[in-house]
């Protein structure tokens, strides 16, 4: 792929090892991840396959940017899918970048979003094995998330049980968009033997809960689709704050995954100035919510949010904490974010490693 | 509290002439269904009668919480905004407005039957004027409308139209459908017509669950989330071209925060410029669009906790067009008469207390009290 190798790279001296907390890997052929699944469950899967709080299977509801989601340059040259062959996203994204750890986000089979609990248990451990086998273990730069069957509480835990302390896992990974927003009482076992195990809770957009995607109904359009990450996360955490997860587990720790930053000092603005008008419907919250953000979420970057002066997002990051930003890519898809060109302003250097490697290096305790 | 000074002090905050603001959002809360029934017609009288309909109060605004109303500001019987002698001496005496735009953000905007709605929507406005209206010429209103069937929502605004103290359109702001659709054509239409902006308030019919992701356990939670959802409502607004439909027409956004709108605004330009292709119809940058025909009035203010961030977030916003005074009185967002946040420069003042709201509402021109 020589429009990508050819960019000029930088000096060897000069160059930051980079930790990209969003690489989004898919099976190269469905039998890569049937040949885990049980033979009850490979005839369920071929059968009936998929059932979601939404109309289509295979596609999302709203057509996306491009097929696959995809850079159009990411595809395999042998056609398969992208994001799906180890080598050619060495070459094209690992190697080119620099990156010396990506964190796999399994959006494969909507695994959090299968009405079908048992389905969607047994897809977890197809999917968990199947990364294992398929991209850490050849290439030990990439670290898995532990994918759970969010609405199936019982399996999740046993999941989470199954890899806790595996040096593969690098974390949980659920999608928000639940039966239930994700602080109410059902999910709280899962957040507990996270917590135990000392596991961050990766929390990526997306998911069929069977909720409209806004208060006020369906919208229409992937432009606005797309941007209503934004608003799912807010909920999220609002969720996580009022229901008192994050101060009943205070080793908790959530990254909120390719939902945007930007909006984080205006909804903790919020959150502080009605929590102390209504608090007393919420006695068991003692903390500040804006302080309880501040000590329990992390933020990957892409889509980068764009501020029209583009000097503001520095001060974006101040409002947030540096130390609470981590850079992702999204490879392979459409809107992948280019570590060097995506934050065209001025950084110290200690700002420039917390943001492309050391906080990711400390949240996650890779090494 | 390192807070942002707030500050109530006219004169040396601004060249502003006393009795000059024009607040935005007051709310009118009515304190019986029966008082409406003298403007009911036979039928509707004994349907509301017959079968018992009583309470039409909202999940969306329970008046016993401490947000409802500000302790000093409720009546003997503990509700705040049902009396209008307290209602002129807290918003025009204490809080110095000259001018008060009157919201009654009611039950029947949340029927399922369109055809109560509209019966009970235009007894509520014919009860504004009766009782608020013609007894204080600095009282406006907005004309609260059966959203839930279009054709009567417009003969609603056809109704009132020559009545110009009636000077907005009141919807609430979560419903069956987002506001882009074509349901709502024919009301920005009559609106536009009429020189009537669209108010969008703070609220949901609970057609859909208040979050994306379900509804959670809190009311506190339900009212944080009334800004995601405007923030989605704006996006469905210019998204659908309502603006390229219709030009003239203001949508405000009422008591929803307003510090939001910054990072809101960047990720629509962006998502925008990268999307484009597929809605031909949005020629121009969502920013763009929104400081045009978009206005947030002032409070809640979901402030930050220092000076230096709410100046930072007024500059971001772009525009000194875009604010309207209000107190959303009388909702509990701040004490005294700590309405106005500091800082603010003398002229950026007078197109918040006045010269902004002249724009968007053109009934208020010429006919001030």
């Amino acid at each position: 792929m020589s429009a990508t190798t050819e960019r000029p790279k930088p000096a060897a001296a000069t160059r930051l090892k980079i930790v990209d907390c969003d690489i989004h890997p898919v099976p190269r052929k469905p039998e890569d991840l049937l040949q885990y699944l049980p033979e009850r469950w490979r005839e369920h899967h071929r059968v009936y396959g998929s059932h979601f709080r939404a109309p289509f299977r295979e596609a999302s509801p709203w057509p996306r940017a491009a097929p696959a989601i995809a850079r159009r340059d990411a595809w395999p040259p042998d056609g398969s899918p992208a994001g799906s062959v180890l080598p050619f996203m060495r070459e094209q994204h690992l190697d080119l970048h620099d990156i010396e750890f990506g964190i796999l986000q399994v959006l494969a089979m909507a695994t959090g979003s299968q009405r079908n609990l048992e389905y969607g248990a047994a897809l977890a451990t197809a999917l968990n094995q199947w990364q294992l086998d398929y991209w850490c273990t050849p290439e030990p730069r990439l670290k898995g998330s532990i994918v759970i069957a969010s609405e199936h509480v019982e399996a999740a835990v046993a999941e989470i049980e199954k890899w806790a302390g595996h040096p593969a896992f690098a974390q949980v990974f659920m999608t928000p968009r639940l039966s239930e927003p994700m602080g109410r009482r059902r999910f709280w076992p899962i957040y507990e033997a996270a917590e135990r195990h000392g596991l961050p809770i990766g929390v990526h957009g997306g998911g069929y809960g069977g909720h409209s995607v806004t208060g006020g109904g369906w919208p229409r359009y992937y432009v606005e689709e797309h941007p209503s990450t934004a608003q799912s996360a807010q909920a999220l955490i609002s969720s996580l704050v009022f229901e008192g997860v994050v101060e009943r587990y205070p080793g908790s720790r959530f990254i909120i995954v390719e939902s945007g930053f930007a909006w984080v000092p205006s909804m903790t603005w919020r959150m502080d100035k009605h929590w102390q008008r209504l608090k007393s419907e919420v006695p068991h919250i003692k903390r500040p919510p804006s302080e309880q953000v501040r000590r329990h979420f992390w933020f990957t970057t892409q889509p980068v949010d764009e501020p029209e002066n583009i000097a503001d997002m520095s001060e974006i990051f101040d409002w947030i904490g540096w130390d609470r930003i981590l850079y992702s890519s999204d490879y392979p898809h459409w809107d992948f974010d280019d570590p060097r060109s995506a934050f065209p302003f001025r950084m110290t250097p200690e700002q420039r490693s917390m943001l492309f490697r050391d906080n990711a290096i400390s949240l996650f305790g890779l090494s | 509290m390192n807070g942002p000074a707030f500050s109530a002090d006219l004169v040396s905050n601004a060249s502003e002439p006393v009795g000059n603001r024009i607040d935005c959002d007051v709310h009118v809360v009515l304190p019986d269904i029966n008082l409406l029934l003298p403007y009911l017609e036979p039928y509707w009288r004994d349907y509301v009668v017959v079968r018992g309909v009583r309470n039409l109060d909202l999940t969306a605004y329970p008046d016993t919480t401490p947000l409802a109303a500000r302790d000093d500001w409720r009546n003997i019987s503990g509700r705040g905004g049902a009396n209008l002698e307290l209602t002129r001496k807290h918003v025009f005496e204490d809080l110095g407005g000259g001018t008060a735009i009157l919201n009654c953000v009611w039950g029947a905007q949340a029927l399922h039957h369109p055809h109560l709605a509209a019966a009970l929507c235009g007894a509520v406005n014919d009860w504004l004027a009766e009782e608020w209206l013609d007894k204080d010429t600095r009282l406006k209103a907005s004309i609260v409308v059966p959203w839930q069937h279009a054709a009567h929502s417009v003969a609603e605004i056809e109704k009132r139209s020559a009545d110009k103290r009636f000077v907005q359109v009141l919807l609430p702001g979560l419903l069956e459908q987002p506001l882009g659709f074509e349901h709502y054509w024919p009301i920005y239409e009559a609106a536009q017509r009429h020189g009537l902006p669209i108010g969008v308030h703070a609220g949901t019919a609970y057609r859909h669950a208040p979050t994306s992701l379900g509804y959670p356990s809190h009311y506190l939670e339900d009212y944080i989330a009334m800004a995601w959802g405007m923030q989605n409502q704006l996006m469905s607004l210019v998204c659908d071209g309502i603006f390229a439909k219709f030009p003239d027409l203001k949508v405000v956004m009422i008591e929803s925060g307003w510090t939001w709108l910054p990072s809101f605004l960047w990720r629509a330009n962006k998502i925008w410029r990268a999307m484009r292709m597929e809605v031909p119809w949005v020629n121009r940058a969502p920013a763009e669009i929104v400081r045009e025909n978009v206005r947030f009035t002032l409070q809640p203010i979901d402030a930050p906790p220092s000076q230096q961030q709410l100046d930072r977030t007024i500059e971001q916003i772009g525009s000194d067009r875009v604010l309207l005074y209000s107190s959303d009185y009388p909702h509990h967002h701040f004490d005294a008469n700590d309405v106005l946040p500091g800082g603010l420069s003398p002229k950026f003042l007078q197109r918040l207390l006045s010269e902004n709201a002249l724009e968007t509402y053109p009934r208020l021109q010429g006919g001030r009290a």
